[in-house]
């Protein structure tokens, strides 16, 4: 396959930026996204030009570090992470643009690397329980309902990549705090801090500069890891809780 | 939060009074009498308990806040959303997201717009096509005849942007209020549909019926 790439550059944080267009020949319908960029960066390095900046890490889709906007989806057109996508999802003679996510909250590193701190900052500010000290609880402890436990664990297959904001019309950072607010709302051990942690999360997910979510649902939709919608709805339930019972004072 | 919530509150507050809205101009069916009895009885309402018309300013306090504070925060979160992606994307694409939902805000502002002209012409009857009358199904029946068929294509154009806004909005009050569960996310969008078409068709059929003869 021969593709026709317009791929984001920008030299680092304070440059400007700007779209250019390079050739890939010689595309493996079998290659992933990823490798079809390697085989780009290759080229430019012999050519003595700067390959494209790009994260990546596991590229098995369950680490959350690739992520790119490819002709104007997050990820791409499968609802995959970009390492998962491959080239046969496109067509030769394809032009294809690919652009780093765009939010305030995530600021571009260089070229298609972005800072995604502000997801980090979001759990620092509640994602997490008070470590219990002591030996390990029996397993059966505290019983834990199948439907509940089933909920918990899809919330917390959320992988932080990042395509929610990126595909939010508003910039919104929703879906994955509800993931994490619902992740451990459903459980046992996250009940402690369930009110003060909703509340805390959202403060800061606000004070990143993500945008208000509307509920769109395209977050959701491009999702990799299918977190469901209605894990804001159950964020806003408990916000309104929270804050109607004024425990997060 | 605090915005998004008095969106979707007073979103249903003038949801419902869209439904007794709809309830009023349907009356015209019943012809001028019945109207103008409606009209009428809306100011005595509360009586002797409130003065006349005093339930009507009570309304009219309630709905004026309610559009002022939605329209607060609709400005306000449409800020946050463009402080939110300073840089656009240069290839755009909706997934699933629904036309309704992003025309949103650009439906609000037609939605307000329309609003002034409406009260304008048949609250005040500042504007009058087809004549000033104190009989307020005088005033409909004018303004709606066929030479004034600017005047009805205007209000069809916006009653279809109110169905448009309410497709979504209502859904979106709902989720916003917590009450989206992944069991029940169909149906809510359903409800939403049934409300939003149940609302346009009432509000069509009264201008339409005019201009095409049916009510004279």
């Amino acid at each position: 396959m021969n593709i026709t790439l317009r791929v984001w550059r920008q030299k680092g944080p304070d440059d400007k930026g700007r779209m250019v267009t390079y050739k890939v020949e010689d595309v493996s319908p079998d290659m992933s996204f990823l490798e079809m960029l390697d085989v780009l960066n290759e080229r430019l390095i012999l050519e003595g030009e700067e390959p494209v900046a790009f994260d990546h890490d596991c590229r098995e889709g369950i680490c959350g570090a690739c992520g790119v906007v490819i002709d104007g989806e997050a990820h791409g057109p499968e609802t995959t992470t970009t390492c998962q996508l491959h080239m046969r999802s496109f067509s030769d003679g394809d032009t294809i643009t690919v652009e780093p996510w765009r939010a305030k909250a995530f600021p571009v590193i260089k070229d298609l690397v972005v800072d995604r701190g502000a997801f980090d900052r979001i759990i620092q500010a509640g994602g997490y329980i008070s470590a219990p000290t002591g030996t390990a609880p029996d397993a059966h402890a505290s019983p834990v309902p199948k439907a509940d436990a089933d909920r918990a664990f899809d919330a917390a297959t959320c992988i932080g990549c990042g395509a929610c904001v990126a595909a939010c019309p508003n910039a919104s950072g929703m879906l994955f705090t509800a993931a994490k607010v619902t992740h451990l709302g459903m459980l046992p051990q996250g009940q402690p801090e369930r009110e003060a942690r909703v509340v805390q999360m959202v403060n800061q997910h606000d004070e990143e500069d993500f945008g208000g979510c509307t509920n769109i649902g395209e977050c959701a939709a491009v999702c990799p890891k299918g977190i469901p919608l209605d894990t804001i709805s159950q964020l806003n339930r408990d916000l309104l809780g929270s804050l109607s019972s004024g425990a997060a004072e | 939060m605090a915005l998004k919530s008095a969106m979707a509150v007073t979103g249903v507050i003038l949801v419902l009074f869209l439904i007794a809205h709809m309830y009023g101009n349907l009356n015209a069916f019943a012809g001028q009498e019945a109207f103008d009895t409606y009209s009428h009885h809306l100011r005595e309402l509360g009586e002797p308990m409130l003065p006349h018309g005093g339930f009507l300013w009570i309304m009219r306090v309630v709905l004026l806040a309610s559009v002022l504070i939605h329209t607060y925060a609709a400005v306000a979160l449409w800020r946050r959303a463009g402080r939110a992606r300073p840089v656009r994307y240069q290839v755009t694409k909706r997934v699933q997201r629904s036309y309704s939902s992003y025309t949103m805000r650009y439906g609000g502002i037609m939605i307000a717009l329309f609003t002034v002209f409406h009260v304008l012409h048949l609250t005040t009857n500042t504007i009058h096509p087809g004549g000033r009358s104190e009989s307020p199904y005088e005033r409909m029946v004018a303004g709606f005849q066929p030479e004034f068929w600017y005047v009805t294509l205007f209000y069809v154009a916006a009653v279809i942007a109110v169905g448009f806004h309410l497709r979504h909005g209502i859904w979106s009050a709902l989720a916003t209020l917590g009450i989206n569960r992944q069991s029940r996310q169909r149906s809510l969008n359903i409800i939403a549909t049934v409300i939003a078409a149940a609302l346009t068709i009432g509000f069509l059929l009264t201008p339409l019926s005019v201009t095409f003869g049916l009510v004279e």
